[in-house]
């Protein structure tokens, strides 16, 4: 092999590609809370009374889940501003990474639902408590709970998803390594060097979810 | 309205109240009226429908025929009128049904809180009023997990005391607890009937019926068969699905 690795331009490049993990990190954190707030609305929307909402997210799941992301993050980034509808890069990776995230979310934070034991409804219902009020202090938590391993790995899925927003040229880690290896041609040693920072970042956002979850669930169950 | 023909008035009546679970006719001609102060104990074989009776009574299960009025209030499928019958009824679960992620202490703040809007420390000071009744006021900071079954159940007993509700319906209260913690939640029933409280229980414990019971209603297969002080209900049954139950019932005791 005539190719002999030198990391020195990796070195000497290296606050662009931290400062680009910091901007991954921000994606994915604020991509995960958009997908949280789809995820619980969407399961508040899918257990509703009118047949057309729950349709809808129904529609939404099934959209999301069965189309690529890359197209999803096309669509909003070019075909949307032909209808008006103009985004810059880091907000449409935003939306789009919350949107797939969000549909994900549904579907798991479902499930977590409806393993909680129906006589916590019936308490609920006794004491006088209204079916809002059930969801959100009876059965939100102890759903999550339930699901938050789930949760929690689509959220690392969703974190390494931020990826494929260098499509759009988002600023994000890949796309900086994609310019640093344009600069020097040292291919190897970018994209050996961000599969490293990849790993780091995964780690990190386990490190957090567990983090959360010690602070957040720690009740004890039998 | 003067005081003796206030108490005349039934606080729970039950009228004609029909009931079908599809084709399976669940409850057949319910005509049931509970004055205040009354204590109900409602037996019967499995199936029999009790628990559903009573679960109707606080509308978590649909009646398609009869009526039910409680305070005055009629169940209608208006949500104000299951509301105001709700808040003047309490519920106790076979299977307690605390709430595990909140201790026993916010068990019995949410609905006070939520429902009636009552201040946190005001919610505090009932909770801890009716913790102290039910004797785990020092529990108060645990989660459901870390109680006993009878410690459990009577927390639940004091959650739903603590909306302030003019009857107290149970549905198999003992049924889930371990022998040795039956007596525990016996008594705190016996010193809740002792201090007026109108009730209506479904239990197998005859002991109980005995003791706090001013009617014992029998039921099998949706029905009522038959009712009356326990007194001539334990000597006397009228009917024979009554003795049968009662023959199978008692040679356990």
């Amino acid at each position: 092999m005539s190719y002999s690795l030198d990391f020195s331009v990796v070195v000497a490049r290296l606050p662009e590609l931290l400062l680009a993990c910091l901007a991954t990190i921000g994606l994915s954190l604020a991509g995960m809370s958009l997908a949280t707030v789809i995820g619980v609305l969407g399961v508040i929307a899918r257990r509703s009374r009118f047949r057309l909402l729950r349709g809808l997210v129904i529609g939404f799941v099934e959209l999301i889940r069965n189309t690529p992301f890359l197209v999803q993050i096309f669509f909003i980034f070019f075909a949307l501003p032909q209808l008006g509808l103009r985004l810059n890069p880091t907000v449409t990776a935003i939306i789009a990474l919350g949107l797939n995230g969000g549909a994900y979310a549904i579907e798991i934070i479902r499930g977590g639902v409806d393993a909680i034991p129906k006589g916590q409804v019936e308490a609920g219902l006794a004491l006088g408590l209204h079916r809002a009020q059930i969801f959100r202090h009876i059965i939100l938590k102890p759903a999550l709970r339930t699901v938050y391993p789930s949760l929690t790995s689509q959220f690392v899925m969703l974190t390494l998803t931020t990826s494929v927003c260098t499509s759009i040229a988002a600023y994000e880690l890949t796309s900086v390594a994609q310019k640093i290896e344009a600069d020097t041609f040292r291919s190897f040693e970018v994209y050996f060097s961000i599969t490293i920072l990849y790993l780091i970042i995964s780690s990190l956002m386990m490190g957090i979810f567990a983090l959360i979850s010690r602070f957040s669930f720690n009740y004890p169950v039998k | 309205m003067p005081q003796s023909a206030a108490a005349q008035v039934p606080l729970i009546a039950l009228e004609g109240v029909g009931k079908w679970y599809g084709a399976y006719h669940a409850l057949k001609n319910i005509n049931l009226t509970v004055k205040k102060g009354e204590k109900i104990v409602l037996c019967g074989p499995s199936g029999s429908g009790k628990s559903t009776l009573i679960r109707c009574i606080n509308h978590l299960e649909e009646t398609q025929e009869g009526n039910i009025t409680v305070e005055g209030t009629t169940l209608s499928d208006s949500s104000r009128s299951i509301d105001a019958v709700r808040r003047e009824v309490g519920m106790v679960f076979q299977s307690f049904n605390l709430f595990p992620h909140k201790t026993i202490m916010e068990n019995c703040t949410l609905a006070p809180m939520r429902v009636k809007g009552v201040s946190k420390a005001e919610a505090e000071a009932t909770a801890r009023k009716y913790l102290e009744r039910v004797r785990i006021l020092d529990q108060a900071d645990k989660y459901p997990a870390q109680l006993s079954g009878g410690q459990q159940q009577r927390a639940a007993i004091a959650r739903a005391l603590c909306m302030e509700p003019k009857a107290m319906l149970f549905d198999e209260p003992t049924s889930a607890l371990d022998p040795e913690m039956v007596k525990e939640v016996l008594d705190t029933m016996i010193g809740l009937a002792r201090d007026g409280m109108t009730m209506i229980c479904v239990t197998h414990e005859m002991g109980f019926a005995r003791q706090v019971a001013d009617r014992v209603v029998f039921m099998a297969s949706g029905e009522i068969i038959e009712e009356g002080p326990p007194e001539t209900f334990f000597s006397n049954p009228q009917h024979q699905r009554t003795r049968t139950f009662l023959g199978e019932i008692l040679a356990h005791h």
